[in-house]
């Protein structure tokens, strides 16, 4: 067990998420970087979708009740050794500091998190309140026994540094002006101060459209990049709304959306169109 | 029909009749090798399984879009759901002096059709039903309200929808009921899932 002293900006509980259920209204949710939690658990022996904590820009700081063997992947926080497994004895206290790079980091456990599942997933859903609600100072946090295997003594390395977000054209494209997806391609972005679990939204020139009627609500998934009328797009993340009115112009790879988890408000992003 | 592709592993069905939207849904959903599909106003998304390639499914989703009701064993009889309903929403009288008719002339005519669950979306179990009557159908709120009571029975645009929890919501209130809309250990969770029938009962 582990007792938060502090939760830092934001921290939550996230594991492979609940997809399957958008018809009822439910996100995916889970991990906003899949592959850090997934790294995180394989340095512990876990499974790679086990319930771990979300740390968003550092300052998680905890107490160990019961030794543990923990492993922290993502941004890298000064406070705890990165990407790779640590015993903390029983009594130990750690205190993340903002992370050096990134946004989210990933604490897994070995064991993983014994927080009550709904619809299958430990996942916080900050939009939709499903799963157990954001870390507040003084929870308690059991840690269970469903482990995969010995934890690791390798160390791990996610990148993290910034690069170019391959996207594909969207199922709107025709909705917007010809040029539209090579500004996506050419112009500078950056990151908006209002991003979240929800979205990212980014500050750049605004996208003209060829349509300016409401397009009927359609379902859509994270990673959209979902453009309302002010023209500024929003890569939608894990607990976006599962349906929306806003036309996609362009969808992120899958892989780059754990990238796009990593930025971090004012940061510059840059877009590479696939066709 | 057009196929517009979603990203790496989905795409998007727009179909050209949008009343056969939920049972094109429901078959597209049985089909192997899709993940799920998803439901909107006129599309279906639908999400292909891990280790199918979507492009592998387009000819198979393309022959079901274009005969939805002509899958045996894919869709089952839509379920119908009475909701009871008290009638006592705070924007009925406005939505009165709006239509024109009485506050009990409202309430007949919603009362009066059977409701498609056409798709959820805006919180867990919040179902846009279509098949409102046309006197009925008036814009959102031009301020929405911070607080709508879990309950609340209300109308926008083409659609009626009960809101499954207390949230921000602009939509016009009729009425309320106490009926329980979303439950974690029920399959699937919302009780109003497409493609379900919806009539409402005064109490």
């Amino acid at each position: 067990m582990i007792e938060i002293i502090a939760p830092g900006p934001l921290a939550t509980v996230q594991d492979g998420g609940r997809p399957g259920y958008a018809a009822s209204g439910v996100a995916r949710s889970g991990a906003f970087d899949r592959a850090a939690l997934a790294l995180a658990n394989r340095l512990v022996g876990n499974e790679a979708a086990a319930a771990g904590i979300e740390i968003t820009f550092g300052g998680l700081a905890w107490r160990v009740r019961d030794a543990v063997t923990v492993a922290l992947t993502g941004a890298p926080c000064p406070g705890l050794d990165w990407a790779r497994a640590v015993s903390l004895p029983a009594g130990a206290t750690v205190v993340l500091g903002p992370p050096t790079q990134g946004l989210r980091s990933y604490l897994a456990l070995r064991g993983g998190l014994d927080v009550e599942p709904a619809l299958g997933s430990r996942s916080t859903d900050t939009l939709g309140g499903l799963g157990p609600r954001p870390l507040r100072t003084g929870d308690l946090l059991g840690v269970a026994a469903r482990t995969a295997g010995a934890p690791s003594d390798a160390v791990g390395a996610v990148e993290v540094r910034p690069r170019p977000l391959r996207l594909v054209p969207g199922p709107r494209r025709d909705w917007f002006a010809p040029d539209a997806l090579r500004m996506l391609h050419t112009a500078r972005w950056s990151v908006a101060a209002d991003c979240d679990r929800i979205g990212i939204r980014l500050d750049g020139p605004a996208l003209a459209r060829a349509r300016t009627d409401e397009l009927p609500s359609e379902a859509t998934l994270p990673g959209a990049v979902q453009v309302p009328h002010g023209g500024r797009p929003i890569i939608l993340g894990p607990d976006a709304p599962v349906t929306g009115g806003y036309p996609v112009v362009a969808v992120l790879c899958e892989a780059d959306l754990d990238a796009a988890a990593q930025l971090r408000p004012g940061q510059a992003v840059r877009f590479d169109l696939l066709r | 029909m057009r196929l517009l592709p979603y990203g790496e592993h989905a795409v998007l069905v727009e179909l050209d009749d949008v009343t056969v939207v939920p049972q094109v849904a429901a078959s597209l959903g049985s089909l192997d090798g899709v993940a799920e599909a998803v439901p909107g106003a006129r599309t279906v998304l639908v999400r292909a399984a891990a280790g199918t390639e979507i492009h592998r499914l387009h000819p198979r989703i393309r022959e079901r879009a274009a005969r939805p009701g002509e899958v045996v064993g894919a869709v089952h009889p839509p379920r119908l759901v009475e909701i009871p309903v008290t009638y006592d929403g705070a924007d009925l009288n406005e939505l009165a002096a709006r239509t024109g008719l009485s506050p009990r002339e409202i309430v007949e005519r919603h009362c009066a059709t059977t409701y498609t669950v056409a798709f959820c979306g805006f919180a867990p179990g919040f179902a846009y039903l279509s098949g409102l009557d046309p006197v009925l159908q008036v814009p959102r709120r031009a301020q929405p309200r911070t607080s709508v009571p879990a309950g609340s029975v209300a109308v926008a645009g083409p659609y009626s929808a009960v809101y499954p929890r207390s949230s921000p919501g602009g939509w016009h209130l009729l009425g309320r009921s106490g009926i329980t809309l979303f439950d974690l250990h029920h399959d699937p969770p919302a009780l109003l899932a497409p493609p379900a029938l919806v009539r409402f009962v005064p109490t």
